[in-house]
């Protein structure tokens, strides 16, 4: 991973770059949760863009609003109010229907909990946004082998995830979002179940992808370390933005990498 | 929507993983399927058998017998005595337009001695017509002729049964046999006609004219009733009604009295066991049929219990990309391949045991494909069914709840 450290040395984050098209446009989102008699006020007026190419962190306390917004940028969930242009649609205005096409070829998500099926091989994994695309299974066997082989797992294809380390299962979950080439990956506390050398390792794969294929990164996360991998960070609190800046002093994984101890991965 | 293949292979994977549970469910249809098939098969067999036996009997026959009659007040029991009399079968057979043949029967029953073999059997008395209205010829030798009849001759014609009692293979025909002392020619023997709807062997018995019968063996001048031919299978309903008419007006009954004789048709026998045929089989099918809406609702249940333990895998697939529609359709896909599967496997079970049951109890089964269309059709249907409200519930669940579930 020696180039993508060079890489990284030498293009500045580049949060606001003009060349780079919008990827998300969010404006004055609400998020607003009944329960029985009481309103939840989850979001309130959050307005930001993300450009191509970019890598943000989000970080808050919980009850911040960041997961909601997580969900909302994920089209798992729609917003009370605002507009959410997603690849210049406006995902507030889409049907159900619509928005599992939204999240099938525009968004890959990456969870804490790894959420893959159990007692199913990884390329069987991998291959589920590809069936929910009607895509043939050659095509489909193929793809999900590449992007297997793209997170260092493509002599696994075969193992199932009780069979998969949690790292591991964290790239067949990786391998399996950018499966379909979404516009954004979002992932919500990637590393929370990992300890710290495979945590590095996510992080590293995470970089190495908005590098070398300038994939659009969000992840949510509360460890001020693995937000400082990003090249953003946007801090929330209480629904709102208090701080949205340029990560300064930004780690490198590979290098972080190559001074920890020798890795003792359990197979 | 996802490619059907992909659907049925997804479907396959789920049930594959649950494999114990997956039988258990389709039990339930199993059972229900292979009862309603065995049980139709046994019902069906019966009617079949009937059919055929009430087909080679000639279903254009009537039989006209001595009814129930009063004799100083009391009322005796059915046939034990006769006033029908060669007249009123002359007359039927000369009066009713219906009517193609009319002979009279008489019979009896005695021990039939050739050489040092003996064999009880009964002996019937007809007229020449025996084997038109019978649908019933000889095999070897001839029948009597009218001359035989009018000077009542002792000959007679041996059922297949006796014949091969008596003569163990040997030609009967022109043997001389002896019955209560008298000896007596046989001139034939019939063809074998098999068991009878009731399971009576037919082929046990001797043929002799009826006068012969009458004079010589029983000492009368009644007849025991009287065996009438219709012209056609149609007109046996009109043939009982014109010889209802003439011996109530040859018996001089009052409008208010009841027959002293009772018409018989045969048709209407074999529809009267047809019926009460097809009721028992319809009791028994809906038993079944029980079963198998049971076995239905053991599909709904796991299906349900499966949509609960599968939430989060729900989720997982509507945050990749599934719509609603797409886990509607795996989960009644599912619902309906345990459904067919267990149809399937259901016909089978179902034929193995009508075969077994028509080997080992020596009922005749007939396994019908309307039987197995039906009850295919219906198990399906009844994947569907139950399969629809969890697939429902399952593809109304929110992606973000359905993957917080624990």
């Amino acid at each position: 991973m020696g180039q993508a450290q060079a890489l990284i040395n030498t293009s500045p984050p580049s949060g606001t770059d003009s060349n780079d098209g919008v990827v998300i446009k969010v404006e004055n989102l609400h998020k607003v949760y009944e329960m029985g008699d009481n309103k939840v006020h989850a979001l309130r007026g959050i307005s930001l863009e993300i450009h191509r190419g970019e890598f943000v962190a989000i970080m808050g306390a919980s009850g911040s609003g960041k997961s909601t917004f997580m969900n909302l940028l994920g089209c798992l969930d729609s917003p009370s109010d605002g507009t959410y242009l997603l690849d210049n649609t406006n995902v507030a205005l889409l049907s159900r229907i619509e928005l599992a096409r939204i999240r099938n070829e525009h968004v890959g998500f990456v969870f804490q909990g790894f959420n893959l099926l159990s007692r199913t091989s990884a390329l069987e994994n991998v291959e589920l946004p590809l069936i929910y695309a009607s895509m043939r299974a050659k095509e489909r066997h193929k793809r999900s082998h590449a992007a297997l082989e793209k997170v260092g797992l493509g002599d696994r294809i075969d193992h199932i995830p009780s069979q998969l380390s949690g790292g591991q299962q964290q790239r067949v979950a990786i391998a399996r979002a950018l499966v379909n080439h979404p516009s954004i990956l979002l992932a919500d506390e990637p590393t929370g179940n990992l300890d710290s050398r495979t945590s590095v390792e996510i992080m590293d794969i995470f970089q190495e992808l908005n590098e070398t294929e300038k994939l659009t990164l969000v992840i949510v996360t509360h460890e001020p370390d693995i937000a400082d991998y990003a090249k953003r960070i946007i801090h929330f609190r209480d629904g709102h933005i208090t701080r949205d800046q340029l990560v300064v002093n930004r780690r490198v994984a590979s290098e972080v990498l190559a001074s920890l101890p020798p890795a003792e991965e359990y197979q | 929507m996802i490619l059907l293949l992909t659907i049925f292979r997804v479907a396959f994977k789920a049930l594959g993983r649950n494999k114990m549970r997956s039988i258990l469910t389709m039990l339930g249809i199993i059972i229900g399927v292979s009862a309603v098939i065995a049980m139709v098969s046994v019902g069906q067999g019966a009617q079949q058998t009937i059919s055929e036996a009430i087909a080679s009997a000639g279903s254009n026959m009537l039989f006209v017998m001595p009814g129930a009659w009063n004799s100083g007040g009391v009322r005796m029991a059915l046939g034990t005595t006769s006033h029908l009399q060669i007249d009123d079968c002359q007359a039927i057979e000369r009066e009713c337009p219906a009517v193609k043949y009319a002979s009279p029967v008489v019979r009896s029953s005695c021990s039939v001695v050739y050489g040092n073999q003996n064999w009880f059997t009964n002996v019937q008395g007809y007229d020449t017509h025996f084997p038109e209205i019978r649908l019933w010829d000889v095999d070897k030798g001839t029948f009597y002729t009218e001359q035989d009849v009018a000077t009542a001759q002792r000959v007679c014609i041996l059922g297949k049964t006796v014949a091969d009692n008596l003569f163990a293979g040997a030609d009967p025909v022109g043997q001389e046999i002896r019955m209560r002392n008298m000896p007596w020619r046989v001139i034939g023997v019939l063809k074998s006609k098999g068991q009878s709807g009731v399971g009576q062997d037919q082929d046990d018995t001797v043929i002799a004219p009826y006068t012969t019968v009458q004079k010589k063996m029983l000492g009368v001048t009644f007849i025991n009733s009287i065996m009438v031919s219709a012209i056609s299978q149609e007109a046996s309903s009109t043939a009982e009604t014109e010889i209802t008419e003439l011996l109530r007006q040859r018996h001089h009954i009052a409008r208010s009295e009841d027959d002293d004789f009772q018409v018989r048709n045969l048709a209407d026998m074999a529809e009267l066991a047809n019926n009460s045929n097809q009721v028992m089989t319809l009791l028994l099918a809906s038993i079944a049929f029980v079963s198998l809406i049971v076995g239905g609702i053991g599909v709904m249940n796991i299906m349900l219990v499966s949509v609960t333990e599968r939430t989060r895998e729900i989720g997982i697939r509507m945050a990749v990309g599934a719509t609603g529609g797409d886990v509607q359709f795996q989960f009644l896909t599912e619902a309906v391949v345990l459904a067919v599967f267990g149809g399937i496997l259901g016909i089978i079970i179902g034929m193995v045991t009508s075969k077994v049951i028509s080997d080992s109890l020596g009922w005749p089964t007939l396994v019908s494909t309307t039987a197995i269309g039906a009850a295919f059709t219906f198990a399906a249907a009844i994947g569907i069914a139950a399969g629809w409200y969890p697939a429902l519930k399952a593809s109304r669940l929110d992606p973000i709840e359905a993957l917080r579930y624990e």
